[in-house]
């Protein structure tokens, strides 16, 4: 690895070999660096937009609602109020004298329109330095119409994605422990970290259900203002995607003593152990729990493998790239390849922590080069060097793949198939092979040559 | 229905946008920029903006998008911008190498009161700029305008840096390009080249963003106005600015700064307005109409003819930019249909005077400064035909049921505008093939099996 770095990039990319792992993470992201990350004000955004019963008004100039006008597959069984695109529109004049009336007056039309279960309203980086006061609209909005209407700290400049996470947290941690959790069975949980793209949090439910758990919550995916408020009374709170929900666990921990349990749930392995381990929680209150997830478990994987087979004949030994917005994801993700017969040769995440690092670390192959917040041309440099066949991530790099001529699956919100579950893996399965045996890749450029058409 | 929340009656908002129908400034500028050959764009303002315009570009021509961003912290919100600036031109230069970096600024950046030439200036002086490569800015703030008029400033920003003065003017036009599609740019290139006028079209994102797979990625493509080319916009015999809103102000500024005299003319979308663009080349040029664009006209003009009987009092909503909705709604009027209702998110009371002026006698009402709910509400208290608009117009479309034609920005669904364009007599062809392949599609879909006709 020794061109196309930026200077005082080296220390985030690492090779596995014979060297000690070390990686830098966590920190910004070089001015001029054609970064693949995004701001605070995105990864508020992308938390709280499942919440579907409630009004979600971003306070700020025109692009930060167009910008995230629907772009998310987070689906919802019910309201689809998430789905519109709300702003103040600030101008010129707002900036010099303030956007506190114009906001007022915009939640008061907005909620008077459209009745939400409570408010979200977005801080956007321009907000954070004209200095409106939005915890003293929010609060008499809130008197004015009995419902929750709630600020969220998400100036795009204080951080990167993590830190519009943690301001979620923040504001779902205001919701959570307001209402009556007296009907809520001893057997519970809250799902954490799930986005419900395409469908996948009804997969997870269904699941939990065949096995006797009630799900109270689904946090952020198909969310619900009046689930959010009884969530305290789940007994376990289920995590997934650590980065972006975990603040709320450990808020949720402290103050109501609601254990956490990590969990990932795409890919065989994870899956399933993500259900033997909410089993194992149960197993004092409902013995039956831990023999019904192995039944569940069983179940899923004689339909799911011999689907697999198909596919692992003409995957096996096919290289994998992978650049996704959190660590957790590359995780199963690496295990999933290699129950493909895959390899993954280069695992990469914009946000990763240095655990998580650590952990990617243990669970790849030699060889494997691992990477925070990488940008195009190393990209490039890594899919080349690497002989990748396909790439997984998001919206950003899909083109960049196809340029090269190498397949590609969105793993991020962009995905249109459910990827969660046993059915998800086959799902994932399915789409995977379609991208590397795509015929296209016939005309790329150099397989014609290799091929002698 | 996904827009269950759109009452009947419209009320009075002023100060909220519901489903917006314009972005920001910055994108606007950071298209334009992609237009220079080898440049990259530079958003200077958090971290964000650019990932989102990046995105949202990406989406749109489903191609690579470069573009570097200042990264700003909390620190460089309190203390400016100038250290991730100088940073980022240093970095960007001695990594991507582009021949000229164009910086537009973000709502951020501007509350702050950054002031980019002496950030620039200072990277100058630290030697972050090598010999012969340049860096320009544009002021895009947020909050002001919408993403045509951060299109139009950033080419403004090109003629101001990069146009030099000449003693004699030369043989050549300048043709100062909308905020239209890498097919559309070529499509302009190709008819003044049947014009035999030789032009320099700025900017120019064909070859930039609507590449072919070669199976590398090229960080700056081939494609582009050169440097050396808007250097000689400042002696060019006449600038044509081909759309008032986004194009005007380049063209004016040649005309104030180095005498180039500046026509401004409507996007050449349909028969009068390509019309007018095809007059003006060969008024320029001193030539007469080629046969062969004559010809282009006449199968145009044949087409209309033929299936004259299905365009006529058709009602049509609109929504979309400014400049394409003038140049539309005087085609629409050209075939006989009715614009019944255009909206724009773009501010601007001569929008709304020309629209006017081009629909006078017709029940159109119009908008700028508007958003897709109120088009909504609009077509609820009486319905139309056929919508035209972008993406987000489908919501719209599926709703109430109403077929719609995807034109504007951004049109993430489809792909037809990345390859074809819908400016001049081709793309008018294209337009009118796309307006009958939906009303009789869903004439096809509507009539009862007794009137269910296979020849129309």
């Amino acid at each position: 690895m020794d061109t196309g770095l930026l200077k005082g990039r080296e220390r985030q990319i690492h090779e596995k070999g014979d060297k000690p792992f070390e990686i830098e993470c966590d920190k910004g992201s070089l001015s001029g660096a054609v970064s693949q990350r995004a701001c605070v004000f995105c990864g508020s955004r992308v938390v709280l937009y499942p919440i579907a019963d409630a009004l979600h008004l971003v306070h700020g100039p025109i692009g930060c609602a167009s910008y995230t006008w629907d772009i998310r597959g987070a689906l919802s069984s019910g309201p689809q109020l998430h789905r519109l695109s709300f702003s103040t529109d600030l101008r010129e004049k707002d900036v010099i004298f303030g956007g506190e009336i114009k906001l007022e007056q915009a939640l008061n039309e907005l909620i008077e329109l459209h009745s939400p279960k409570a408010a979200f309203v977005y801080s956007t980086c321009i907000v954070g330095i004209i200095g409106d006061d939005l915890e003293a609209v929010a609060k008499r909005a809130s008197e004015k119409y009995g419902i929750p209407v709630i600020p969220v700290q998400s100036e795009g400049f204080k951080g990167n994605k993590r830190a519009g996470y943690n301001a979620a947290c923040r504001a779902m941690g205001r919701l959570v422990g307001t209402s009556d959790t007296s009907a809520i069975s001893p057997v519970s949980v809250n799902i954490l970290g799930d986005f419900n793209l395409a469908g996948e949090i009804w997969i997870i439910r269904e699941y939990l259900e065949r096995m006797g758990v009630e799900v109270v919550a689904n946090i952020t995916g198909d969310g619900r203002v009046g689930d959010l408020m009884r969530a305290h009374g789940a007994a376990v709170n289920l995590v997934q995607c650590s980065g972006s929900t975990m603040d709320l666990a450990r808020m949720m921990d402290d103050k109501y003593g609601t254990p956490t349990l990590r969990v990932s749930y795409f890919g065989v392995e994870d899956m399933a152990q993500a259900l033997y381990d909410v089993a194992d929680f149960f197993k004092d209150q409902d013995p039956g729990i831990v023999e019904r997830a192995a039944a569940l478990v069983r179940e899923e994987l004689e339909l799911l493998m011999p689907k697999l087979e198909r596919y692992r004949r003409d995957l096996n030994g096919k290289r994998a790239a992978l650049y996704v917005g959190g660590a957790f994801k590359a995780f199963s993700l690496v295990k999933a390849f290699r129950l493909l017969g895959m390899k993954v040769v280069m695992a990469g995440s914009q946000t990763g922590t240095r655990e998580d690092y650590e952990e990617l670390h243990a669970v790849t192959d030699e060889g494997t080069i691992i990477v925070d917040d990488t940008n195009p041309l190393e990209l490039v440099q890594f899919i080349k060097e690497k002989k990748v066949d396909v790439l997984v991530g998001g919206v950003k790099e899909r083109p960049i793949a196809y340029k090269l001529g190498v397949g590609f699956c969105d793993h991020n919100h962009e995905r249109k198939e459910a990827l969660e579950g046993f059915v998800g893996m086959a799902n994932f399965a399915e789409e995977i092979h379609r991208t590397v045996m795509s015929p296209v890749w016939r005309f790329v450029p150099r397989n014609e040559e290799s091929s002698g058409e | 229905m996904l827009l269950r929340h759109t009452p009947n009656e419209p009320s009075e908002r002023e100060v909220l946008s519901i489903n917006p129908a314009k972005t920001c400034q910055p994108i606007g500028a950071m298209y334009a920029s992609l237009g220079i050959h080898g440049c990259l764009p530079q958003s200077h303002g958090s971290q964000g903006c650019c990932a989102y315009h990046r995105s949202m570009l990406t989406r749109h021509y489903k191609e690579p998008v470069m573009a570097g961003t200042s990264s700003f912290t909390e620190g460089a919100s309190v203390f400016g911008g100038q250290a991730n600036l100088v940073q980022a031109i240093n970095n960007i230069f001695s990594l991507y190498d582009p021949e000229i970096i164009a910086v537009h600024t973000t709502c951020l950046s501007e509350t702050i009161g950054d002031d980019i030439p002496a950030f620039v200036h200072q990277a100058e002086q630290k030697g972050f700029i090598p010999e012969g490569k340049k860096v320009i800015h544009a002021n895009t703030p947020s909050f002001a305008g919408s993403h045509v008029t951060g299109y139009a400033n950033m080419v403004k920003a090109m003629v101001q840096y990069l146009a030099e003065p000449s003693e004699e003017k030369g043989e050549y036009v300048n043709i100062v390009s909308g905020f239209i599609e890498p097919a559309d740019m070529a499509e302009v290139k190709r008819i003044a080249g049947q014009m035999g006028v030789e032009s320099i079209l700025l900017p120019d994102t064909s070859g930039v963003l609507n590449t072919p797979q070669t199976g590398t990625h090229e960080m700056f493509p081939a494609g582009g106005v050169t440097i050396e080319e808007l250097k000689k916009t400042g002696g060019a015999k006449k600038s044509l600015a081909l759309g008032v809103t986004a194009a005007a102000p380049a063209a004016d500024a040649l005309q104030a700064k180095y005498s180039v005299p500046s026509m401004v003319l409507d996007l050449p979308i349909g028969i009068k307005a390509t019309d007018r663009f095809v007059s003006a080349l060969a008024e320029t040029a001193g030539i007469d109409v080629p046969d062969i664009v004559t010809y282009e006209r006449g199968q145009l003009v044949d087409v209309i003819t033929d299936m004259e009987q299905y365009f006529y009092g058709k009602r049509v909503g609109l929504v979309g930019d400014p400049d394409q909705l003038v140049a539309l709604t005087e085609f629409l009027v050209t075939l006989g249909m009715v614009p019944a209702y255009v909206v724009t998110g773009t501010p601007g009371k001569k929008f709304e005077k020309r629209i006017a002026e081009l629909t006078e006698g017709l029940p159109t009402k119009v908008k700028a400064g508007g958003d897709l709910f109120l088009l909504h509400q609009w077509i609820k208290e009486e319905p139309v035909d056929l919508i035209i608009g972008n993406t987000y117009a489908k919501y719209i479309a599926r709703d109430e049921d109403i077929p719609l034609i995807r034109h504007g920005f951004p049109i993430v669904d489809r792909i037809g505008h990345i390859l074809f364009p819908t400016v001049g007599y081709k793309g008018g062809m294209r337009l009118v093939e796309k307006i009958l392949d939906a009303i009789l599609d869903r004439k096809d879909r509507d009539s009862s099996e007794e009137s269910f006709e296979l020849v129309m």
